[in-house]
């Protein structure tokens, strides 16, 4: 499975997203930088965490306007899987791409800790290697994860399961505690925390891991033929 | 050449953290006379004469300058000597 790791002005989180699907998960992946690029070869689309473009206007607006960002909406449109990470979750709202919009947090803090999430949903393609209920560790690290949607939008995502990740003790105001959604056609997922900071039981959780695990044996179950 | 200035705030409802904190502190201060305070943005754009141009904004705000999930934005055009 071959993943591209989009490479914005700004972005600070690409070079864990490569050492994991590349190092820790034995994937093929590049380092995409955002105006070089041709993502058709391209399995998954890994949007890195950051400050792309100094967060300029509002945290992910300028680079949701990127041409490269056609390629991303192409590839979305084409099914494939996308995965956006703390910024890479704001560009991918900024786009359209998911729901909603992310407000500063309520404390008005910049905030770089450990959070723990349960999983909402395990049903999707990235989360099947847990368990629906499960606790899990991942490391926040942001200024602006408030999530924020119209009660409509809200009560969508619910009755869709779109809500993947819930915070145990929400950290942001973020609404209906939500850390990471999924797009409606299930092959979108936008979250705060973040998994490539989690791969290794030496950065404090491995628990980041199994996201990525859960990509590569779904798209390994429908697309891999056997020789 | 024409001035257009964009004002975009927080819309109704959409907590403004900022603004809270505005608020407590000048209150702190003193100004208890103060009871909300918003907060937000100031665009200034020079344009070229176009037809179109409230219309032209209007698209500027909707795709990159406002964000409709949060936020409200109104702008005034006015005439500017060349620069």
């Amino acid at each position: 499975m071959k993943f591209a790791v989009i490479v914005f002005p700004g972005s600070n989180c690409d070079r864990d997203m490569y050492h994991s699907v590349k190092h820790v998960l034995g994937m093929e992946a590049d380092l995409v930088w955002y105006e070089n690029s041709n993502l058709e070869n391209y399995d998954a689309i890994l949007l890195p965490g950051g400050f792309s473009y100094g967060d300029y206007l509002r945290s992910g607006a300028i680079a949701s306007a990127s041409n490269v960002m056609q390629q991303v909406k192409a590839h979305v449109d084409a099914g494939k899987p996308v995965l956006g990470v703390c910024n890479g979750f704001q560009i991918l709202l900024e786009a359209g791409l998911l729901p909603g919009a992310m407000l500063p947090n309520e404390n008005l803090s910049f905030m770089c800790h450990h959070e723990a999430l349960a999983v909402a949903n395990d049903a999707t393609r990235f989360t099947t290697n847990f368990k629906k209920g499960e606790v899990i560790h991942l490391p926040i690290a942001h200024g602006e994860g408030n999530y924020f949607t119209d009660d409509e939008t809200l009560s969508e995502l619910k009755k869709n399961n779109q809500i993947v990740f819930a915070y145990e003790n929400n950290p942001n105001g973020s609404a209906a505690d939500i850390a990471g959604i999924i797009n409606s056609e299930g092959n979108v997922l936008g979250m705060m925390p973040h998994p490539e900071r989690a791969v290794e039981k030496l950065l404090g959780s491995d628990d980041g891991t199994r996201l990525f695990q859960s990509l590569i044996e779904n798209w390994r179950d429908t697309y891999a033929v056997n020789a | 050449m024409k001035k257009v200035t964009i004002h975009i705030m927080p819309k109704q409802g959409v907590l403004d953290p900022q603004g809270k904190a505005i608020q407590t502190s000048l209150n702190g201060l003193g100004f208890s006379e103060v009871e909300d305070a918003q907060t937000g943005k100031l665009v200034e754009l020079f344009v070229e004469n176009h037809e179109d141009i409230d219309k032209r904004v209007g698209e500027m705000c909707d795709k990159l300058l406002a964000n409709p999930v949060m936020e409200d934005y109104h702008f005034e055009v006015e005439e500017v000597a060349h620069t």
